[in-house]
């Protein structure tokens, strides 16, 4: 929010195995914001290096779950002489509440950040009742 | 509350100082400031080099990126921003400024870089400069 401090460098967290990949290569927790509005919860995911046809929301039962698949294609023949972050797909699955209307989900992906808006179903919204 | 100093803790982080001064930068001439933003990885490609840096939701006009000599200076700020009204659940997303230098082993020629930002990654192809290249000379 203030603008002014200097960054800090976020290390990437390896996603914690639940089920086993079939897909070869690391996978990260993306660093996420999520806040609720009036109208919707939206949920704000950087994922660095994910083009936009890579990317698949699944909403499946109570869970949403976000995939970003990494093009390593881009680093072939280049010979790493100094890293500081290892690259990686992003993983990462939320929990929804009934409140969610699920097949209004919008998600759009810019400059790598992935925002996912989440419209909240027309009986959880709130109601103002003017007094008579 | 101890009434003693920890001599363990008072060695953690004598270790933890030393270790932050070397990681520093100061004492050697690769690329400087570890541990400061954007991280960033380069590799080489024959002769150029390529750093490639993640940036995600830095706009492309808050960046400067500047090359002189063997040192490429990355600038800028990042901000996130919130509606307003929004009640906040989590937040993992940082903001703020960042300046950093990187020095290569190598001259980089500052007239044929070419900057590239895509999906929120920086890739900078900095082009050794013909002046810095080995030249190979034949015994007669």
């Amino acid at each position: 929010m203030s603008g002014s401090q200097e960054l800090a460098v976020r290390e990437k967290q390896e996603l914690a195995k639940k089920e086993e990949k079939t897909t070869p290569g690391r996978y990260f927790v993306p660093t996420a914001d999520i806040f609720e509005t009036e109208q919707a919860l939206i949920v704000v995911m950087e994922m660095p290096g994910v083009k936009k046809d890579h990317v698949s929301i699944e909403v499946e039962e109570d869970v949403l779950r976000i995939e970003g698949q990494l093009d390593f294609a881009a680093y072939e023949g280049m010979d790493p002489v100094y890293t500081e972050y290892n690259i990686g797909h992003y993983a990462r699955g939320f929990t929804l509440s009934g409140k969610i209307d699920r097949e209004a989900i919008n998600a759009r992906l810019e400059d790598g950040v992935l925002t996912l808006t989440l419209p909240k179903a027309k009986e959880a919204m709130p109601r103002r009742i003017t007094v008579n | 509350m101890a009434l003693f100093p920890d001599p363990f803790n008072s060695l953690l982080g004598l270790q933890n100082t030393l270790d932050a001064f070397r990681r520093s930068g100061w004492l050697q001439s690769g690329p400087s400031g570890d541990g400061s933003y954007p991280p960033l990885n380069i590799f080489r490609r024959k002769d150029d080099f390529v750093l490639v840096a993640e940036i995600p939701g830095v706009n492309r006009s808050d960046l400067e990126i500047q090359v002189k000599g063997r040192t490429v200076r990355l600038s800028g700020s990042k901000t996130v921003r919130y509606d307003e009204k929004a009640s906040l659940h989590r937040r993992e997303r940082s903001s703020g400024r960042f300046d950093r230098s990187v020095a290569l082993p190598v001259e980089i020629d500052p007239d044929r870089v070419i900057a590239e930002c895509h999906d929120g990654v920086l890739a900078l192809t900095l082009p050794r400069a013909e002046a810095d290249k080995p030249r190979s000379i034949r015994l007669n």
